[in-house]
């Protein structure tokens, strides 16, 4: 069987598995809809956690990210991992408590104050949509990478999936299929991972194999990882290239960011107590954690593999997944030297660093390029970093199913996770701006109905966002954890452990964040981005990483304006005490 | 009946604190500001910080949940005791 045959099978058995278990799991009311019925087993709804949090970016693009990045990749693992443990420290169990719907509903009851709500309400959907953008793109990827059809069709197909179970079954629908999705996604992770570590050190475990020997040798694969990397111009692979207060405020920025997400913390009200709810944030990170250690493994294969199996190879004797990608528009070569041969090495290959493509062929059968050479080293390649994953197994000439396996994989982190976004979207809607702020003669009837149709109309949106891409998806990912660091992180926190936090402290410090952290990562990114280097940043510190200045600002604002205005009213310091009852 | 949930809050702080505290030094600390340091040392193939930074690091984060969450449980139980 070919592998793109074994690919629609693979892909066509997972979605029928998706489809069938959001008609076992219907949603009957908002209750069910909003949070599953509330008794979801901590295990399940740890599986689900990991689901919905591990996306595109983490299943296709991270490991390749960390494979060109080094030890600065490091930033992502610990960033995306260290998160939960605020998050179940510090807040999944007191949310739990509270015991109602949406991140908003919370902000609005505790400060006492539809302003709040309000302001919530939007930085959600900001954050959600970004972060649904990128999903769309995975989808759009795979598609038509391993299906070869359209980028349009493959991301319409998806639409219709995650229409028919979230629309169809809610928190529930959503629940069921993330943890079947969970199941699809990590043996698609760890089965090539496996393989190529047994191929490359000999060890079954990656996470073994990555700190052992190379086969029939005595060296160590990371030593000469290091030795390959510095020869061809570029900074030791475990080393840092950037600056440790930059580091240490990206990790900050991330673990911060991953704890206020709230389609995250959502999951944590789906079960049924607040011990559950400890568990579950256990659970979610074990499960979270075997993709997480085992990405950077697969990274430094990935690199070791792709240097192997491309320097200085005459193109036209190069392996099929190099043309392959070339022909999608993810690589591209241009031969420099006139030798007709790939190098690769530090350093853009092209001007304008993203490749243009012309009609014609050169000498060697390649896709001649509009770009000009960037004659300032001797780099020939172009390679997007979000198919090293993808191309992975290609790479290391495993079988056809172990690719097929992969493809269907990064569907379901990518589906799992955009499910996951358009439900808080859509409670958001419903409940927090119809039932409670503009329409609260609203039955629950009624609500459950609109909570359906602005389901289906964020996903009508994420769609558009599938087939017209915005050319700045993967610079605004900064921004969905930087404004969740720097808005709901401090006001949910505080909410927690101060009482007298009042509404204008909230109010302010929500603002102040947002304001001060879109203001630097849109000055950086769009209004100036020739000058987005450390020589003009503040303090060094990248727009990836200032979402923790901002999260600083939150919290100073909003302790000291609280100071001078009137102390909130006695029932939230009764609903504060509640919930730090377990 | 109030002092009991004022203890239960203030021990529940502490455990908070200490489990943080493991927390930032084996990210922040391990992972990032002494990492060039510990990269002297060596575990197998790996640098000390280096493996700290993309694997040590998430190891911990695993057992700080479920010290927490057994931690917890025993002063729930404390707690349901003495209000019996």
């Amino acid at each position: 069987m070919t592998t793109q045959l074994l690919t629609y099978i693979f892909v066509g058995a997972t979605f029928a598995l998706y489809i069938g278990i959001a008609l076992w799991s219907r949603a009957r009311s908002t209750n069910d809809f909003y949070v599953a019925g509330k008794d979801v087993h901590p295990v399940a709804n740890g599986m689900a956690t990991a689901a919905d949090w591990m996306s595109a970016a983490s299943f296709l693009s991270m490991a390749g990210l960390i494979a060109f990045l080094g030890k600065d990749g490091s930033v992502y693992l610990m960033g995306w991992t260290g998160g939960y443990v605020l998050l179940a420290l510090l807040l999944a169990p007191y949310l739990r408590k509270f015991g109602k719907f949406t991140v908003p509903d919370f902000i609005g009851e505790r400060y006492y104050s539809k302003t709040a709500r309000k302001l919530a309400v939007v930085c959600l959907i900001f954050i959600s949509f970004t972060y649904i953008a990128g999903q769309m793109r995975g989808v759009g990827i795979v598609f038509s990478r391993f299906l070869e059809v359209d980028i349009n069709t493959g991301v319409i197909v998806g639409m219709a999936i995650v229409f028919f179970y979230a629309v169809l079954g809610g928190m529930k629908g959503i629940t069921y299929t993330q943890v079947a999705q969970y199941c699809v996604l990590i043996f698609a992770y760890l089965v090539p991972a496996i393989f190529i570590s047994i191929l490359m050190t000999g060890e079954v475990i990656p996470q073994i194999g990555f700190g052992s020997t190379l086969v029939d040798s005595e060296v160590y694969l990371l030593d000469k990882l290091d030795q390959v990397t510095k020869d061809l111009g570029f900074i030791a692979y475990t080393e840092n290239v950037k600056s440790n207060i930059d580091i240490f405020c990206i990790t900050a920025a991330l673990m911060f960011g991953t704890a206020g997400l709230p389609h995250v913390i959502v999951r944590f009200f789906t079960v049924p107590s607040v011990g559950a709810a400890r568990q579950s944030a256990g659970y979610a990170l074990i499960f979270i954690a075997l993709l997480y250690t085992t990405a950077p493994a697969v990274s430094a294969f990935a690199r070791m593999n792709l240097i192997d199996s491309i320097q200085d190879q005459p193109y036209s004797t190069s392996p099929s997944w190099f043309k392959n990608w070339e022909e999608i528009g993810l690589i591209a070569w241009m031969d420099k030297n006139q030798d007709g041969k790939i190098q690769y090495s530090s350093g853009d290959a092209l001007e304008n660093v993203k490749p243009s493509y012309q009609e014609l062929r050169g000498s060697n059968g390649q896709r001649l390029l509009e770009n000009e050479p960037n004659l300032s080293n001797e780099n020939e390649i172009y390679i997007d970093r979000d198919i090293i994953v993808l191309a992975n197994p290609e790479i290391a000439q495993l079988p056809g199913w172990v690719i097929a396996l992969v493809a269907a994989g990064g569907l379901a982190a990518a589906l799992s996770t955009a499910a996951g976004l358009l439900l808080v979207i859509s409670s958001s809607v419903s409940h927090d701006l119809l039932k409670k702020t503009y329409m609260p003669q609203i039955t629950e009837k009624q609500e459950l109905k609109y909570a359906r149709i602005a389901a289906a109309v964020a996903i009508g949106i994420a769609g558009i966002f599938g087939i017209y891409p915005p050319a700045f998806v993967a610079q605004v990912v900064a921004f969905a954890f930087g404004l969740a660091a720097a808005t709901f992180f401090p006001a949910l926190f505080l909410g927690i452990f101060y009482k007298r936090l009042n509404k204008e402290g909230a109010i302010t410090g929500m603002l102040g964040g947002l304001l001060f952290t879109a203001f630097y990562i849109i000055y950086f990114k769009f209004i100036n981005p020739d000058i987005n280097n450390s020589d003009f940043w503040f303090l060094g510190i990248s727009p990836e990483g200032i979402g923790c200045i901002g999260m600083i600002l939150n919290f100073t604002l909003a302790l000291s304006i609280s100071i001078f205005t009137k102390p909130p009213p006695k029932e939230v310091f009764d609903m504060v005490d509640e919930i730090r009852q377990p | 009946m109030k002092d009991k949930t004022q203890q239960y809050w203030k021990a529940n702080l502490k455990i908070v604190f200490s489990l943080l505290v493991i927390w930032f030094i084996a990210s922040f600390g391990f992972g990032i500001i002494f990492s060039d340091t510990l990269d002297q040392i060596r575990l197998g193939g790996f640098k000390l910080g280096f493996w700290f930074a993309q694997q040590g690091s998430i190891y911990i984060f695993v057992i700080i949940i479920f010290l927490y969450v057994w931690l917890m449980k025993r002063l729930d139980k404390k707690l349901s005791k003495e209000e019996k």
